[in-house]
């Protein structure tokens, strides 16, 4: 999240696109109070919902049209002169000029620039097609700096190409793709664009019902764009709100429990591209932004695994294990290559992929052919009793399954962060009863195991693991969570000495600000966005700084004494662009940070600083009028903000159907993303039905209820929830059910391509049919919670959904895939 | 002495500006007359943070003894106000439920029962499994696109799933675990 939910409240129109009410219902609270202050409340979503109920417009649209919509929305914003000129002219890349041989889907029917066919085979036998990005750069002047057109107006400037792009994005358009009205699409476009301008601003929150696509992550850029074009990103009410499902998804992400990267955004080494760490930083070290600073970070963090690693092993970076290809690793190739064979063994640690994954009979078929299974978790899932599911044979199943029961957060010490980048620490209440450990004592009691196994080793290949940190206090048995929490943070290796001579840190002693890591091994920090959440007096004192609990107050309403967000403690991020080109707030009503000309410097002698309502998301020092002062998106290396951001499926987003359509794709004739992953697995574990099929007539998508989390195991256990919400359900329309002639309460069969489930039919007026291109198309919604486990047990969702993946993040598309649906248990 | 609800969890400590740091228990003697007809009476309290959705409600944990007897919101969550939602309401379910599982399980090979195993006896069998597998199936070098052999160090033998729902630390131990064993397929729900 850009922003924070305190902030919401000051937004002026807020879009809410998820069911924001019922799957984030604390947090609603400031979408409340932003109404109760006067604001309008949008609500898109092709079911009504609890959010849709509270708010001002219902906007029904089919599943899988999201980038459709938000273009739809850039092209009204740019048709009607709605878009905030003085922004996106100097803190976007609007006015770049591309290079002239570039073209848009708008003149290639559907396709970008640059589409080569691959030929099948290779690592990557699936996409026989991907994009050459030759042509997808800026065209640059004699110093190499981007050639800019102030006015707008150059054919190749980023803006006229967006809105050449989107032209094709018509209101009428709107209503027969997406299947919104046409006055209502221009009621609510109107409504959202107001919040465009020095006076106004609007925010839009969304879920995984803008990721789980296979374009997913252009779905994402459309709205990012769509904020950008109406400067909404930075300043106060405005900005975008991710709402994420777990507690710690954000924080399981910034510590990279993923494929792809190093824990605090750095790619992870490719064998062909990264051979050494020399090649590495100067491939992925931009040449402006903050990310200049990248060689400080990795080799910062090399110091925090390898303490002992030196400049002359390059800090252990021969030890990390290098990426075949960009096209492997992922959640869908792990479930793929563990059903082939590829996988022997495999630890789900708080993860049930058995009901919560795509393709989940796919993923309990493959678990099948493993050698062993670990599973810890607070209850015995459906992973950990794959072998028991319907269907299953236990004797011909010869995996071996070890289940190690797990602590939740009140029987442990430990920090979570939550959606808006705040780190907030929890303490141990009680010991957890009988075997049951944290997850931290599980894995440190495995690394020390093996540590020993491996000692004495004279292999290479070993020495990294074995140069490893695993002291974490005196405890074997319960590691002192806060010396890891100080090692993410990070700390001096060696007494560190400032330019006058003066001691900065002792040696260990924890660091303040990421402004302080050094790539020459003398500083270690596994995380260097963390760095700051716990700072160290000389004394050796610690203050943990995600356990400071200081509330709000009139000086302070987003309570910067509470918790510690990354970074630095800012809590909206890009809020240089809250002022204009002289750092002076757009507006009074709008304020957050700006330039004081008065303020103290940084020397004695100077002056000038940014202040205000947040830490500034800027150099605090960088005067408005200095070179790239008036540049607010510091993260990117041309400091501006992207309408044109090359992604492995182009620059902009461009609408294609979901790979199950119900429909052609009425924008073009390309139908579905053109690059997009589809795996083909053995033994038709992931079939599909093509566009329009008859067979699969029925658009579905799968949703949360208040009651119930993810794939039940911290819900369909307890008592409590599980007797709120105790049955599996579909939500059908009267009409389709009246067509079906199946009535409420009714048990139904939903069935995929891939597989069924077994439901009661929930006949409601909260779906109606959409009227797609002049042709009645069903949706029905149903919720993913429920498995053969636990106190409430149901048929699996995801056994419907099928093994196809975004082609820049490999997210499957289980917001819209096609179905049937059949009266009685069939 | 009459105290309001809040009042008692100022006095208590738990709230305010400057609440102590680190992983202190807060003893609630000092309340206690006031507190006669509450059930957390001489209870101690802890800050919890929610471990449901990613909203971040922060909790008072009321515990006696190694049980926890009672979670509710804390009222000065500037983002929460106190506020939980169902799901966060029904926390204490996660410790106090008949359904959690205390033992270590293995379930052998084709078998159709799991056996309670010691935990140390499961942490050898485990580290076992890993020690073979990186054995067998490690690549230490291969040959890139070029046709040059690199050390890739690698060992896709192994793949690791979870989680979104441990802490940022144990996140954090687990990735430097993974990788430093060379393992490749690292995953947690954030990717689905």
């Amino acid at each position: 999240m850009t922003t924070n939910l305190i902030d919401l409240q000051n937004s002026d129109v807020v879009m809410v696109t998820s069911n924001m009410a019922e799957n984030h219902p604390v947090g609603f609270q400031w979408v409340m109070k932003a109404k109760e202050r006067g604001a309008k409340i949008i609500h898109v979503d092709p079911r009504f919902t609890r959010t849709s109920a509270v708010a001002d417009l219902h906007v029904p649209l089919r599943s899988g049209t999201n980038v459709a919509f938000f273009g739809g929305l850039i092209s009204y914003a740019i048709q009607h002169n709605l878009y905030f000129k003085d922004y996106i002219t100097h803190y976007t890349n609007a006015a770049y000029l591309i290079d002239p041989a570039f073209k848009t889907p708008t003149d290639l029917g559907g396709l970008f620039t640059g589409l080569e066919q691959t030929g099948k085979g290779g690592n990557d036998p699936h996409v026989a097609q991907r994009y050459d990005r030759g042509t997808w750069k800026y065209q640059l002047d004699a110093e190499g700096n981007p050639k800019r057109d102030l006015t707008l107006k150059e054919p190749h400037s980023v803006f006229q190409l967006l809105k050449r792009h989107y032209s094709r994005y018509t209101p009428e358009m709107m209503e027969r793709v997406c299947g919104i009205p046409r006055a209502k699409f221009e009621e609510m476009a109107k409504l959202f664009c107001g919040t465009s301008g020095p006076d106004k601003t609007g925010t839009v929150t969304y879920a995984l019902n803008l990721t789980q696509h296979t374009n997913g992550v252009q779905n994402i850029r459309a709205m990012c764009m769509l904020q950008l074009l109406l400067g909404n990103i930075g300043r106060p009410g405005g900005g975008v709100a991710a709402l994420r499902g777990h507690a710690n998804v954000q924080g399981a992400t910034d510590l990279m429990v993923l494929y792809h990267n190093l824990p605090g955004y750095m790619v992870w080494p490719l064998r062909d591209a990264h051979p050494d760490l020399a090649t590495y930083l100067e491939k992925e070290t931009p040449k402006g932004g903050y990310w200049v600073n990248k060689p400080k970070f990795l080799v910062s963090l090399l110091k925090a695994w390898f303490p002992d690693a030196t400049k002359q092993n390059d800090f252990g970076y021969d030890w990390l294990p290098k990426r075949a290809s960009t096209d492997a690793y992922s959640h869908q190739h792990i479930f793929v290559d563990m059903y082939k064979g590829v996988i022997k063994g495999f630890l789900a640690d708080g993860q049930n992929p058995a009901v919560g994954g795509p393709n989940a009979k796919l993923a309990r078929a493959a678990m099948g052919k493993l050698d062993w299974l670990i599973v810890k978790d607070i209850f015995v899932t459906e992973t950990a009793e794959f072998w028991k599911a319907p269907g299953a044979t236990a004797k011909d199943i010869k995996t071996e399954v070890f289940f190690l029961p797990a602590a939740p957060a009140a029987e442990k010490d430990g920090s979570l962060t939550n959606t808006m980048r705040l780190i907030q620490w929890h303490e141990k209440a009680v010991n957890p009863p009988g075997d049951v450990t944290s997850d931290a004592e599980f894995f440190v009691s495995l690394a020390r195991r093996l540590q020993k196994l491996y000692t004495g080793s004279k292999k290479q290949r070993d020495q990294g693991f074995l140069a490893t940190r695993w002291d974490y206090g005196d405890n074997p048995k319960e590691p002192n969570m806060e010396l890891v929490l100080k090692e993410m943070n990070g700390y001096a290796v060696e007494e560190i000495k400032d330019k006058d001579g003066k001691v900065q840190y002792k040696k260990g002693q924890a660091l303040s600000t990421f402004g302080h890591l050094r790539d020459d091994g003398t500083t270690a920090s596994g995380c260097w966005i963390y760095t700051g959440v716990t700072v160290e007096g000389p004394d050796g004192k610690l203050v943990n700084k995600a356990n400071l609990r200081k509330p709000a107050d009139d000086k302070d309403y987003l309570a910067h004494g509470w918790g510690f967000a990354w970074p630095a403690n800012r809590r909206i991020l890009y809020n240089r662009a809250s002022a204009d080109l002289n750092g002076k707030p757009w507006s009074e009503r709008k304020k957050l940070i700006w330039w004081d000309p008065a303020a103290p410097g940084n020397a004695p002698d100077t002056k000038g600083k940014w202040v205000g309502l947040d830490v500034p998301d800027f150099n605090p020092f960088l005067a408005p009028d200095a070179k790239n002062g008036d540049k607010p998106f510091i993260m990117r290396g041309d400091l501006v903000g992207a309408f044109f951001g090359p992604l492995n499926d182009g620059p902009f987003p461009e609408h294609y159907e979901p790979i199950e359509s119900p429909t052609k794709n009425l924008l073009s004739k390309q139908e579905h993303n053109p690059v997009v992953k589809v795996w083909s697995v053995p033994d038709q574990k992931n079939e599909l039905a093509p566009a329009g099929s008859a067979d699969y007539p029925y658009v579905v998508t799968t949703y949360r209820l208040t009651e119930h989390h993810l794939s039940g195991v911290m819900s369909r256990y307890l008592p409590m929830l599980a007797e709120l919400f105790h049955s599996h359900f579909a939500e059908i329309s009267n009409e389709l059910a009246a067509e079906l002639g199946i009535k409420n309460g009714e048990r139904v069969t939903v069935v995929t391509p891939r597989g069924k489930v077994h439901v009661t039919a929930m006949v409601t007026s909260r779906l109606k049919p959409f009227m797609i291109d002049g042709k009645k198309t069903h949706q029905i919604g149903i919720p993913w919670h429920w498995g053969y486990n636990g106190i409430s047990k149901g048929d699996i969702t995801n056994d419907l959904s099928a093994t196809v993946g975004d082609p820049t993040v490999y997210i499957q598309e289980t917001k819209a895939f096609l179905c049937n649906v059949k009266k009685g248990e069939v | 002495m009459s105290l309001s609800r809040r009042d008692f969890l100022k006095y208590a400590g738990t709230t305010g500006a400057g609440v102590a740091v680190g992983t202190a228990s807060l003893d609630l003697k000092p309340v206690q007359a006031a507190a006669t007809d509450l059930k957390i009476k001489e209870a101690k309290v802890h800050s919890g943070v929610c471990p449901y959705c990613a909203v971040g409600c922060i909790q008072l944990v009321y515990s006696k003894g190694d049980k926890i007897i009672d979670i509710e919101g804390h009222p000065d969550t500037p983002h929460t106000l106190g506020r939980l939602c169902p799901k966060g309401a029904a926390t204490i379910q996660l410790s106090n439920n008949p359904l959690r599982p205390t033992k270590a399980m293995y379930r052998a090979p084709g078998s159709d029962k799991w056996e309670e195993k010691p935990l140390d006896w499961m942490y050898d069998q485990i580290a076992k499994r890993y020690y073979d597998a990186r054995e067998k199936y490690f690549i230490e070098k291969e040959k890139g696109k070029d046709g040059k052999e690199v050390t890739v160090n690698r060992l896709e033998a192994i793949a690791s799933l979870g989680s979104a729902c441990i802490d940022n630390e144990e996140c954090y131990l687990l990735t430097k675990l993974n990788r430093t064993l060379g393992i490749v397929y690292h995953e947690h729900q954030a990717r689905i």
